[in-house]
């Protein structure tokens, strides 16, 4: 097939940006769309041109490194699917494809397509854990955890923290991904002593990175490469409104 | 964090007073609806309804009062909301799309600002009386030999101008548009419904919103094609 | 070089125990004195990082990678492993260690396998108290599941995403520790080369992807987590970014490389679908509990799998491995397949795959069992492949997967620099020369949760190391030889691109030192590979600046390093003249082709000391014992 691709570059934080065309020719539609890149920066570096940066790591669709916004839409038109695991088939030849980084003031574009999500880990690192040293486990089966329980909290906890949410997001808000983190502790035991504590102290985390608030557009949900449901976003606030009120 | 005030501090907090606001403006709507349906019963039951309004005085203005405040803060904070979200994307999208988002739920701003125009506009007219001055001051002289405000001719006479009435209807559009999204954005954002009962708020936020638009344009309509009436002899 | 593997004496059972009486203890007031590097934050660098900075340390933890928890820990799927015994079917400890020696092919140190599966029943639990939401059973009972190489269930899974689920757990404990200000975490930051002072290992020198700046970080010892060398095969199930760098760094400074020859090939990847393809994708090996692995009985039948009747299909796997059948080790399935397919008896493109079919598992379950037990992997396939495994069967072939071989390190994981500790898939020990299914995150999070934490205060204890920053000389002396090296890179300013050498030496690589090794092919590639290297050094082409993000000269980087390294792997299999576990020599094998070991010649660890020549390396043996697992040959009849 052979294609048209309106790519972002970008050479840094401070560059202002703009989309430049390329032209690809005789792709396979069973190429990936990042081996579709791939192919597209050995061309480029074949015209002495420098290849376009974009993330990217495990490609089989569960590191999250990989990003791209693809005709408007995070991670391109599959639902359910990472970029790196959407494939040239689900496009046409002729195709004009535009493709942009996730855009988000909390996700500040390191180059061309590339950003950086480090706001995730500073949300994380507010409160996304379980408070246990090394060493200090009980018996794995001592406490018992319902298989439905188990299976809310693997759900939730299936998120690979890619972003597309925040990039799909109107607003660039960040709930989905946060309450998917809440919400892998909060189904289970081992959550519930720093519950309320972990919700409030997320939440403002988030915020303090500059991501926008949550109107229940739900575009994250559609963009979800783990298809992580609106329900935790619900849940969370639920959680939160409860810390607020001082209940549990 | 400390409890409920700190809650204010952060976006969750203040859509949630967002949502509590909209619910309670939501309440008013619908009470404001039931009553002013007595239109349909004829200038008597309207007059003295109004009358009954009318006579709790320093009440009254307790209500509307509160009712400004819940309405400002509603908008207010919406307004804050919709600010920081355009900052949180500083560069838009060369390629703008949606995949599910409802045009409801994309619209609530510019929906709840014309709901807003609405409001000083539908003041203006039946509170105030700026816009049909002769219908505002008609009053209604009962058998005592008092008088009332006769909001009933007023009203019917108002919605007799086919532009009057044809901008009440479309302005119950847009709040039949907003409230469609609003009230299960309130569920949502208020964390009261689950996977289970999702579908079921879904639906009743629809018929909610359908039952104010269908009870709120009724009243014009049924005015402008004379279905209520003046009763002759008057 | 001196080879001392420090392995304590006494009965098997008590070695660790003793050992960790014996060994000294930094009391808990001067840990914060000592400071450690950790390079690699995947299962093994993570929990490392995080339980040396619960004790106390000052840890400073480095990826390439934007975030610790992309680590490539992060993509395994089907399970880890533990003694816990939860299902009654008679494992123990030692039962986990014996299948462990076994199914390393008697070539891992007893000692270390033992006290790996000592140590595995507390992974289990530290896991579950963060959080790793591990498949349970009704009652609320964790569930296991059975893995090649064993004949008990004792895989502890997250459906198909184990290895995400214990990166997330081990990552929380570590963001814990960075929120407390007890780990300082450099994300997007390549380690490119070790700052030896003094003959120990005390810093490291790094490149800042973002803004390319050359920099150094000192401390008393430096932990390397950075996983194995799958992609000097450039078509690999490794992540994009894997590369051999930091070790072959640490190798060039002093470290010893231990069997650099073994390598795994997976049974169970999809097969290539043309050149385009820049990686391979495994399907986990969990996959082999329920569907059945065949090829058509006559070379050629081209028909559809649906067409070929029971009695034309060789469900070969079950036909040569009647007791463990389709869960024969992953060596032996690999090399099944390929065997299968040279007969010309491979299905699908070109012939190189064979058939996992879920025919049979679909009847006798339904499809929602499978549906929930490999769902995810299902969906996988379907979108890479276009075909739907519930209606047809599966096509897969074997793909480079892991290594088994890395750098030397002796009962404390310390190499043979001392200082510089390596844990996780890039040291050498515990798999011998093939690794079992789901022993890989064990063996990740046994090092960095409960050996590392312990043999590092020893370190610390009986060394004594003195205070030192990057002024020192030798940081700023190896800080110019990095940077001359990437303006060496750029100098170049020829024809070819980075991955267009990448690609030629995976090809080499996989065709000479792959799956099947001969005396010929591996000399064809000695030859090769220092040509390919001299063509590098003078055709690669890296555009764009130093000072900025530069994808291709990172990678440019570690193509020369990996172009070095493949010498050594060669140089290796070479003179391992024997088949054992992944390394198959053509000349070693049974009548009926299982690799044949010699256990007079080579019963022993070899180990490369870097000369200057990477394909003249000094060889050095450290020989292994079997008193408990006593050799004997490999049999999965």
């Amino acid at each position: 097939m052979n294609l048209t691709l309106n790519v972002w570059r970008q050479k840094g934080p401070q560059d202002a940006g703009r989309m430049e065309t390329h032209y690809l020719k005789d792709i396979s539609p069973d190429t990936s769309f990042l081996e579709m890149l791939d192919l597209l920066n050995e061309q480029l570096m074949g015209e002495g041109k420098e290849a376009i940066a974009f993330d990217h790591d495990c490609r089989e669709g569960i590191c999250g490194m990989c990003s791209l916004v693809i005709n408007g839409v995070a991670h391109g038109p599959q639902r359910a699917t990472t970029t790196c695991q959407l494939h040239m088939r689900s496009f046409k030849d002729g195709d004009t494809i535009d493709i942009e980084p996730f855009r988000a003031r909390a996700f500040p574009v390191v180059k061309d397509l590339a950003v950086d999500r480090s706001s995730f880990d500073r949300v994380l690192q507010a409160g996304g854990y379980v408070s246990v040293n090394t060493g200090g486990a009980p018996d794995a089966n001592a406490v018992p955890i319902g298989k439905e329980e188990a299976d809310k909290a693997m759900d939730a906890a299936a998120c690979i923290g890619c972003g597309a949410c925040v990039a799909a997001c109107p607003n660039a808000s960040a709930m989905l991904f946060v309450s998917a983190k809440v919400g892998h502790l909060a189904h289970l035991p081992q959550g519930q002593p720093e519950r309320t504590r972990r919700v409030g102290a997320m939440v403002s985390a988030m915020d303090g990175e500059g991501f926008g608030n949550c109107r229940n557009y739900y575009e994250c949900e559609a963009v979800c490469p783990k298809d992580i449901s609106r329900d935790f976003i619900g849940e969370m606030n639920k959680d939160f409104r409860r810390a607020a009120l001082g209940g549990r | 964090m400390n409890g409920l005030l700190a809650s204010l501090g952060t976006s969750i907090g203040r859509k949630m007073v967002v949502a509590v606001t909209g619910l309670m403006l939501l309440l008013f709507v619908l009470a404001h609806m039931a009553g002013n349906l007595q239109v349909f019963a004829g200038p008597e039951a309207l007059n003295s309804y109004a009358a009954k309004l009318q006579s709790l005085g320093p009440l009254l203005w307790a209500a509307r009062l509160g009712l400004l405040a819940v309405f400002g803060v509603h908008v207010a904070l919406t307004l804050k909301l919709a600010s920081e979200n355009k900052e949180a994307r500083p560069t838009a999208y060369a390629h703008q799309t949606s995949v599910q988002a409802t045009s409801a739920s994309r619209t609530m701003v510019m929906s709840g600002l014309l709901v807003v125009a609405f409001v000083l506009y539908h003041l203006a007219h039946f509170t105030f009386g700026v816009v049909q001055p002769g219908n505002h001051e008609l009053v209604e002289t009962l058998a005592d030999g008092t008088t009332r405000h006769d909001v009933f001719s007023m009203v019917v006479l108002g919605f007799q101008n086919p532009l009057v009435a044809i901008s009440y209807v479309v302005a119950m559009a847009l709040l039949c548009w907003h409230v469609s999204h609003g009230v299960q954005s309130v569920f949502q954002t208020l964390g009261l419904q689950s996977a289970r009962s999702r579908d079921a708020v879904r639906k009743a936020s629809l018929g909610i919103a359908a039952l104010i638009f269908v009870g709120n344009a009724s009243m014009p309509l049924a005015c402008l094609l004379h279905l209520v009436d003046i009763p002759s002899g008057n | 070089m001196q080879l001392d593997a420090k392995i304590p004496s006494g009965p098997i059972e008590q070695r660790w125990d003793d050992h960790r009486f014996e060994m000294k203890l930094v009391n808990p007031a001067n840990k914060r004195k000592h400071s450690v590097i950790v390079v690699g934050s995947g299962l093994a660098g993570g929990s490392a990082a995080a339980t040396l900075a619960e004790l106390g340390y000052r840890v400073h933890c480095f990826c390439f990678q934007d975030t610790p928890r992309r680590a490539h820990s992060i993509a395994a799927q089907g399970g880890i492993n533990a003694a816990k015994n939860y299902q009654n079917d008679g494992d123990s400890v030692y039962r986990l260690f014996y299948d462990t020696v076994k199914g390393g092919d008697f070539r891992s140190r007893e000692s270390n396998v033992y006290r790996l599966a000592q140590v595995s029943s507390a992974i289990i639990d530290q896991c579950v108290a963060q959080g790793v939401p591990f498949a349970r059973e009704y009652g609320g009972q964790l569930a296991n599941r059975s893995f090649g190489g064993a004949q008990v269930s004792r895989t502890f899974y997250a459906r198909g995403q184990t290895g995400q689920q214990l990166l997330l757990g081990c990552y929380a404990g570590l963001n814990r520790q960075i929120a407390l200000g007890n780990v300082k975490m450099y994300p997007r930051t390549e380690m490119l080369d070790v700052v030896v002072v003094d003959g120990a290992a005390r810093g490291i020198v790094v490149r800042d992807l973002v803004t390319g700046r050359i920099w150094s970080a000192a401390a008393d010892a430096v932990v390397l987590a950075t996983g194995g060398y799958s992609n000097v095969f450039y078509l690999s199930t490794n992540a994009k970014g894997c590369n051999v760098t930091a070790t072959w760094r640490a190798h060039r400074r002093g470290a010893g490389f231990a069997n650099p020859c073994y390598t795994q090939i997976h049974p169970t990847c999809i097969p290539q679908s043309g050149e385009h393809q820049s990686k391979l994708t495994l399907m986990s090996e969990s996959l082999r509990n329920d569907g059945r692995v065949w090829v058509p009985k006559e070379p050629g039948d081209k028909r559809a799998p649906g067409q070929i009747p029971e009695a034309e299909r060789d469900y070969y796997l079950e036909r040569k491995y009647p007791s463990f059948g389709n869960l024969a080790p992953r060596d032996i399935a690999s090399r099944s397949a390929k065997e299968a397919c040279d007969a010309g008896r491979g299905v699908g493109p070109g012939g190189r795959g064979v058939f996992l079919d879920f025919r049979d598992a679909i009847q006798r379950l339904g499809k929602d069992v499978i549906e929930m037990r490999y769902g995810n992997l299902f969906e996988m396939y379907q979108r890479i492949t276009d075909e739907d495994p519930y209606q047809v069967p599966m096509r897969i072939y074997p793909a480079p997967h892991y290594t088994m071989g890395g750098l030397w390190v002796d009962y404390n994981l310390m190499s043979t620099l001392p200082g510089l500790h390596v844990i996780g898939e890039a040291n050498f020990s515990d798999h011998g020369s093939n690794r079992l299914g789901a022993s890989a995150l064990m063996q990740g999070l046994a090092d960095g949760y409960f050996v590392l934490p312990y043999t590092i205060g020893h370190y610390f204890a009986t060394h004594k190391p003195k205070p030192l920053d990057t002024d020192h000389e030798e940081f700023k002396r190896v800080e110019r030889e990095v940077e001359e090296r990437i303006a060496r890179l750029i100098a170049v300013d020829g024809t070819r691109t980075p991955d267009s050498f990448h690609r030629e030496l995976g090809k080499l690589m996989w065709n000479d030192v792959g799956m099947a090794r001969s005396e010929k092919s591996l000399k064809h590639a000695l030859s090769r590979i220092p040509e390919l290297r001299e063509e590098f050094w003078k055709d690669v082409r890296v555009l764009g600046g130093r000072s900025e993000m530069n994808t291709a000269l990172e990678h440019a980087g570690r193509v020369a390093d990996l172009l070095e390294f493949a010498e050594t792997m060669a140089t290796d299999a070479l003179v391992r003249d024997e088949s054992c576990g992944g390394h198959f020599r053509e000349e070693h094998q049974t009548p009926d082709g299982e690799a044949k070991r010699d256990d007079e010649n080579y019963c022993h660890a070899t180990v490369w000391e870097y000369t200057g020549d990477p394909g003249k390396p000094n060889e050095h043996r450290e020989p292994l014992e079997f008193e408990y697992v006593h050799l004997q040959t490999r049999s999965y009849k």
